[in-house]
């Protein structure tokens, strides 16, 4: 009875989103605002009806329901409780399913918390994210339908996939989700203020938090992908430029620019046909983003769907979305009123070469990450595209990007004076070069590219330090002067230091890991293997039963110079369900470097064989990601971003940037 | 500084970018595009010398041949018409296993036996390597459902 509810709810959730995508959009063209407002009602009741379709697929997996037959294929009563709720996501419907509920809750939000906006823009907001709920609630029931029930109901259900049951990438999608979806809302108001025909500061800063909130969620949901492919794959490595990953990477590299050029449409009026456009591809990629995983081109872990009319079906909403929109921007695109001018050097065109870099490194993924498939179509060869193409096209153009963080914000708006600047960060190159060359006599035989990245992270963090420390002018005024100016400094202010430290933090990471040290090793009881330093000793391994899987767990004593530093106990662990065997890492962080063990075979000898790893700064990698998240919240709670909030926009004077230093 | 040179400086730094961007995807394409072989395009088609490129097959039951320590091996990968030897050192992946698809990424020697520098197999059991299906296809030995 249950999951007829739910997908009784799903059809009228669909109705909701027709009348949602048309009633308010005839409404704003006419100026009639009773139906206006019927935008914000069927947003808010589409959003009720797809939760309740939700809850009800969650019943579905909680009980164990076997009548449902995605319930059959993707559970099983001897999982734990928490995989049995995350499993509903670990499959093709069900996460189509989280798909639209994520977007349904960001029409509801829009609707509810979005009183601030103009009402004729609303509406045509809130028309714009009811198509596409339209399209997607259509998919799911047409193709993808997850309450399907089955007869004869089986006795128990075929499992999930042994290398999903794992609380990192349980709620690895619901982050990217909330990512790729969040876009949707970048999307809307673009497709918006394009009918509209009106883009000004307040459409950037009603379109900003959404944005911002997109883009955390979505650096969230990155950062444990690749944290998961560390601990679970057992491969040493954190990022495969695989096309699942270039698949969620593309969205966050366009929406990064987006977040930097929405700021030049606040506050300087400039660059808003730009910033529409890349409103539009940030989503359009999330949905090649979505048709690449789930379409089956990519069959991998994550190619639930090898059907191909699901394929075909998320290929037309790919075209009419992106098609259509591009459209629309192409006829409306040109009567923007250009806004405010400004010389190649300054805030503005800082920002603006951050666009064009982090446009021009989406493209480069985009081209390694279509390619193959291109070339497939066309019916030549099969090539695969791998890490050292993206590596030689994506670095180069990230080193200029990574120079520029510093420099862009002591640019002052619309004419900057680069020498001065760069006289200003004097002590700041005189760091970075210090890191460099530490780095260079403590690693003597490293790679010439890593000490370069290490300077460079010394580069973006004491170049952050000084933008603030110039800010609450430190040192050059009395420290309680300093501390007025800073406990004064605006939310979004200390929001871009701390995602530019996390940057830097991120850049030390990587680069670290280019030190990475790999032994695979042959051990029996007894032996040792030498890992940079670090001294594995292989005591054995023990058969050790688990609850839904068998595991021989390898025991490892580590010492460093006599001294122990840790146990580490890798396991092998074996599924019989699915008949899998699984490699489970042990991992030992000091938060500056990582041991990393992994048993992989048992030799014909009786030995095994295992491979070990000592990672350098590899953790400052999530650490890194962390903190930039962090910095995106602090931005979220800035005041003037709050949604809900009135704000009245302000008047935009070309000496707003000599007088006011703050500014966020 | 008017509309107009805004507009041209745009146009030009976009450009540049394009112009860029353009030289490092080229350059990277030339060096780093691994071209997919089947053990009967091996045999048919002329394979560069000391190219780095991918095979693909089903892993020939009975083939695999473990040294003592575990770590070397040989096996064959079979499109069930040729076969091509393998030579690996290093880890398998979880799913190895005889009678399964495989890709290998590596170089062929000159003696025709190919030394993988990565196995690739996938986490899933029903999974089978697209180009390894296409490559059963093409040789008539494609059964639906998968190899078992």
């Amino acid at each position: 009875m249950i999951p007829e509810i739910g997908h009784f709810a799903l059809i009228l959730a669909l109705a909701m989103a027709v009348l949602q995508s048309t009633l308010p959009l005839y409404g704003a063209s006419t100026g009639r605002a009773a139906w206006m407002t019927l935008g914000s009602r069927t947003a808010v009741a589409q959003f009720l009806l797809i939760g309740i379709a939700f809850a009800a697929l969650t019943h579905a997996y909680v009980t164990s329901d076997f009548s449902v037959l995605n319930v059959a294929k993707n559970s099983h009563t001897a999982k734990p409780l928490l995989y049995k709720i995350t499993g509903l996501w670990g499959n093709h419907e069900g996460s189509m399913l989280l798909w639209v509920f994520i977007l349904s809750l960001y029409g509801g939000a829009v609707a509810v918390f979005g009183r601030n906006l103009p009402e004729r823009l609303k509406a045509r907001i809130l028309a714009v994210q009811g198509m596409i709920g339209v399209a997607f609630l259509l998919f799911i029931l047409l193709t993808s339908n997850p309450f399907l029930r089955l007869f004869p109901v089986p006795l128990n259900g075929e499992g999930l996939n042994p290398i999903l049951q794992d609380p990192g990438l349980a709620f690895h999608p619901p982050f990217l989700y909330t990512g790729y979806v969040g876009f949707s809302m970048a999307f809307s108001f673009a497709v918006a203020a394009l009918l509209e025909g009106r883009v000004d500061a307040a459409w950037a800063r009603w379109v900003r938090p959404w944005t911002l909130a997109a883009w955390c969620a979505l650096t969230l949901g990155i950062a444990m992908g690749s944290w998961w492919a560390y601990y679970v794959l057992g491969w040493g490595g954190w990022w495969g430029w695989d096309p699942v990953e270039n698949a969620s990477f593309m969205p966050w590299l366009a929406g990064t620019a987006l977040l930097h050029s929405a700021i030049v449409v606040e506050k300087r009026d400039a660059l808003k046909s730009w910033t529409i456009l890349l409103a539009i591809l940030a989503f359009s990629l999330s949905l090649i983003g979505t048709f690449l995983v789930r379409s089956g081109v990519l069959t991998s872990v994550h190619a639930f769907a090898v059907d191909p009319a699901r394929g075909a079906f998320i290929l037309a909403i790919l075209v009419a979305t992106i098609g259509g929109s591009l459209t629309l921007y192409a006829i409306r695109a040109p009567g923007l009123k250009m806004g405010g001018l400004f010389q190649p050097i300054s805030r503005e065109g800082a920002l603006l070469l951050n666009n064009l870099l982090l446009a021009t490194a989406t493209a480069t993924v985009f081209i390694g990450t279509l390619y193959p498939l291109f070339l497939d179509v066309i019916g030549g060869s099969k090539v695969s595209v791998g890490a050292p193409f993206f590596n030689g096209t994506f670095i180069p153009l990230m080193i200029p990007l990574l120079a520029a963080v510093v420099l862009g914000p002591f640019l002052s708006w619309k004419r900057g004076d680069l020498l001065g600047v760069l006289g200003r960060l004097k002590l700041v190159f005189i760091f970075a070069a210090a890191v460099a060359l530490v780095t260079w006599r403590v690693v003597a035989d490293g790679p010439a590219g890593a000490v370069f990245g290490m300077g460079l992270a010394g580069w973006l963090f004491a170049g952050t330090v000084a933008e603030w420390g110039e800010r609450v002018k430190l040192l050059r005024v009395p420290r309680a002067e300093s501390w007025r100016r800073a406990a004064g400094l605006p939310r979004g202010a200390y929001g871009t230091t701390v995602a530019h430290l996390g940057l830097a933090v991120l850049v030390a990471g990587i680069t670290g890991s280019i030190w990475q040290v790999e032994r695979i090793e042959t051990v029996h009881p007894g032996d040792h293997v030498d890992v940079a330093g670090y001294d594995f000793r292989f005591d054995g391994a023990t058969p050790v039963p688990g609850p839904n899987y068998e595991a021989q767990r390898g025991h490892f004593t580590v010492t460093r110079d006599g001294r122990e530093i840790a146990i580490m106990q890798p396991e092998k662990r074996f599924y019989p369900l699915q008949r899998m065997p699984i490699t489970n890492v042990s991992i030992h962080t000091n938060g500056f470097a990582d041991l990393y063990a992994a048993m992989s075979d048992q030799a014909p000898d009786g030995g095994w064989v295992v491979r070990l790893y000592y990672n350098p700064l590899v953790p400052w990698i999530w650490g890194g990601a962390l903190i930039m998240t962090l910095g995106g919240l602090v931005s979220l709670s800035d005041r003037r971003l709050r949604v809900g909030v009135p704000v009245k926009a302000k008047p935009v004077k070309s000496k707003l940037g000599q007088l006011k230093p703050e500014r966020g | 500084m008017t509309r107009k040179r805004i507009r041209l400086y745009t146009v030009l730094a976009g450009l540049t970018s394009l112009a860029v961007a353009v030289g490092l995807v080229l350059g990277a394409f030339s060096d780093n595009i691994v071209f997919f072989y089947s053990p009967t395009d091996l045999q048919t088609k002329h394979v560069p010398p000391e190219r780095q490129l991918r095979i693909g097959g089903l892993v020939e039951m009975g083939s695999v041949n473990r040294e003592a320590d575990g770590k070397k091996m040989s096996f064959r990968v079979t499109d069930q018409r040729n076969t091509v030897a393998v030579t690996y050192t290093g880890t398998l992946p979880d799913l190895f296993r005889e009678g399964q698809g495989v890709v290998a990424e590596g170089k062929l020697g000159a003696d025709g036996v190919f030394k993988a520098a990565n196995v690739l197999a996938k986490h899933d059991e029903k999974y089978m390597p697209p180009e390894v299906a296409e490559a059963l296809k093409k040789s008539g030995h494609w059964q639906e459902g998968g190899a078992k």
